[in-house]
């Protein structure tokens, strides 16, 4: 049984090929069509497997794309895929914290990968990939060297949970003389509060799973789970937990 | 929606029709109280001779016209039923000639005051304790309520009156409660979206009795129609209990998201659904048990609200719910505290999946409520040992 999880997300494309283990695994840009991302997403992950398209026996479709792609065999929500995917590399986890472009989701996870609950954060980008986004922006770094110019800073409070509000609070720290690291430790404590806040409301365990692309970003990873105070296990690809799900749950059905 | 029943067509087009009977009613010299709340006590309005027409603002139409004087971060509800009256937009406020309100919320308190200065407004002062004291207080709220009607529209409240007003919204709620009831059976004979249709539209009804004939009607024929094995859903179909914050044409969005999405909302929790069908116990004294009733209503403006998670616990058990939506208005500070509360009790009797929805009457998170009622319904669908 072969099976391709094809995750369409805000800002990135992935597509998972598993048979029991991960075949092939491929990031690409959404873009502004996510229909040819999706389907170029699978074409590299089909080459990049080695295996033709009719030897694929399911196709999963997730992420804020799914409804667009017609090959998809069945579509499931990134919730639902996040924690199976999650299972499948840490069988012990029982949460998932997942930070997407869009929206950040908080899911807790029963003993065979199956959701027992999740919450995630409202209509504000606070708390999100997007948010992380405009404040690099502001401080004109990638947000690579944002996670660089926080290591080992002294964090400055950052009191806007709000996108818009906390872009002029740090335009006014700049003004002020803060230096970018503290500012930048600030921006990932903002962050880590807003999660613990979502996180309040479904019940976590220690064995945390940071999935999603934000958690690349190794200094918000450890910002969060000290402010959790939980154990975070982080994958070697985390951005690829929800094409994994999918394809698990192809698997499997 | 004409392939359901023909009962069914005669309530959907209700609204309109009742607006034109409204008028003529008047023209006739019949006189109209708005109401705006589950705890406005319609006996006293029947007795008095009056029409009641429930004025409670589901659509997100006026809400641009309203924020130009209330706050935007003030729940929908209110602001739509601020916004109706000063666009002048709803025949039925229009045509009221005294509005009926109640110190609930915060909010709502606080645009009654403004709505005052449009149109008569008898003001009731509802504690917001379910005790004793707190009844005799209410009984004389009543009466003060009685008073006024009394003096406005120059008729007398006599206690047969108010028997018979009692008797005829008795039998409102036993109709009701049997429409609903019907849900109970596997699968669901109506939609959700079709049975809050018809719970919406029956409070624009002018006559009582006619409405009361319609909607027995309409449990008769679904009932007929079920046993035939029709239905829009399957076994299969998760069944979802929805409550929290009143809901109606206009703020419908989640049910039909969830619907859509391939739930059926079998039973609403909220007052213009299922609150709404407890009957007042007439006892010796009538308007005393007029007032036991209104003031037992659980809604979360109450404190402590043990009622509601009474309620909640066996409407789960009777309708068999696979997992509970509480539906909350931004800026409604009473419902969105106590979701925390009724997670808990859930959890901890019925042990049914449950999803706080913080929403509004815009269309702007659609795409985020999607994902979580989705992510919801298969989270049931897994639980009942289906695949995601
Ligand atoms: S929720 Fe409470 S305050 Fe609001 S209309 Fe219903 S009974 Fe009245
Ligand atoms: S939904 Fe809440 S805030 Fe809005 S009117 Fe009802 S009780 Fe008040």
């Amino acid at each position: 049984m072969v099976a391709a999880g094809i995750d369409i997300g805000s800002t990135g494309t992935k597509a998972v090929i598993f048979d029991g283990e991960i075949r092939a695994s491929v990031v690409v840009p959404t873009g502004w069509d996510p229909k040819a991302a999706g389907l170029e997403a699978y074409r590299q992950a089909l080459e990049c497997a080695g295996i033709e398209a009719d030897e694929v026996q399911s196709i999963v479709g997730t992420g804020y794309g799914r409804v667009s792609l017609p090959i998809f065999d069945r579509k499931v929500t990134e919730i639902t895929c996040h924690a199976r995917g999650a299972h499948f590399l840490y069988p012990e986890t029982r949460s998932v914290i997942d930070i997407g472009g869009q929206d950040s989701k908080v899911i807790s996870v029963d003993a065979q990968g199956r959701v027992a609950e999740f919450a995630m954060n409202d209509k504000c980008a606070a708390g999100t990939g997007r948010f992380l986004q405009v404040m690099a922006g502001v401080l004109d770094v990638s947000l690579e060297q944002l996670g660089q110019l926080a290591v080992g800073a002294t964090p400055v409070p950052i009191s806007s949970m709000c996108a818009v509000f906390a872009e002029s609070e740090v335009i006014g720290l700049l003004a002020r003389g803060t230096d970018k690291g503290s500012i930048a430790a600030g921006i990932f404590h903002s962050i880590a509060g807003r999660i613990q806040g979502l996180a309040g409301k479904v019940s976590l365990s220690h064995r945390v799973t940071f999935s999603g692309g934000v958690a690349l970003n190794r200094e918000l990873c450890r910002a969060i789970g000290t402010s959790l105070g939980v154990d975070m296990c982080v994958p070697q690809a985390p951005q690829m937990v929800g094409a994994l799900g999918a394809a698990i749950l192809g698997y499997e059905a | 929606m004409s392939e359901i029943c023909a009962a069914f067509d005669e309530i959907a087009g209700l609204r309109e029709k009742n607006a034109i009977t409204l008028k003529v009613a008047k023209d006739r010299g019949r006189k109209v109280v708005g109401t705006y709340c589950l705890f406005s006590p319609v006996e006293l309005i029947v007795a008095a001779g009056a029409i009641p027409v429930s004025l409670c603002g589901t659509s997100p139409t006026p809400i641009p016209a309203a924020e130009k004087v209330l706050p935007r971060s003030l729940c929908p509800l209110i602001k739509s039923s601020y916004g109706f009256a000063l666009t002048d937009t709803c025949p039925f406020f229009h045509f009221s000639d005294l509005l009926l309100a109640e110190t609930t919320c915060d909010g709502k308190k606080k645009m009654y005051e403004l709505l005052g200065e449009m149109k008569p407004l008898h003001l009731m002062q509802l504690p917001q304790v379910q005790d004793e004291a707190a009844l005799e207080y209410w009984v004389l709220e009543l009466k003060r309520l009685i008073g006024r009607l009394e003096e406005a529209f120059d008729v007398k409240i006599t206690p047969e009156k108010l028997a018979a007003a009692i008797l005829l919204l008795n039998e409102e709620r036993r109709s009701l409660k049997a429409l609903q009831d019907l849900q109970k059976r596997k699968p669901a004979p109506i939609s959700g979206m079709d049975l809050l249709t018809v719970l919406h539209n029956r409070g624009f009804t002018v006559d009582k009795r006619e409405a009361i004939d319609l909607i027995d009607r309409l449990t008769a024929e679904l009932t007929e129609l079920s046993e035939q094995g029709i239905s829009p859903f399957t076994l299969k179909t998760p069944r979802i209990l929805l409550t929290g914050v009143p809901v109606g044409i206009g703020s419908d969005k989640v049910v039909r998201l969830v619907e859509e999405l391939g739930g059926s909302v079998v039973c609403f929790e909220s007052c213009g659904a299922y609150k709404k069908v407890d009957p007042v116990q007439p006892g010796k004294d009538l308007l005393r048990s007029i007032a036991q009733k209104y003031l037992r209503v659980p809604c979360s403006c109450m404190s402590p609200n043990k009622g509601r998670l009474q309620l909640l616990e066996e409407l789960v058990r009777e309708f068999e719910a696979d997992g509970v939506i509480d539906l909350t208005w931004q800026g409604c500070h009473t419902y969105n505290v106590e979701s925390f509360t009724v997670k808990r009790h859930l959890q901890e009797t019925v042990q049914v999946p449950f999803l706080q929805i913080e929403t509004d009457y815009s269309e702007s998170d659609t795409e985020q409520l999607k994902v979580r009622i989705e992510a919801f319904l298969e989270l049931i669908g897994t639980r009942r040992g289906g695949r995601p």
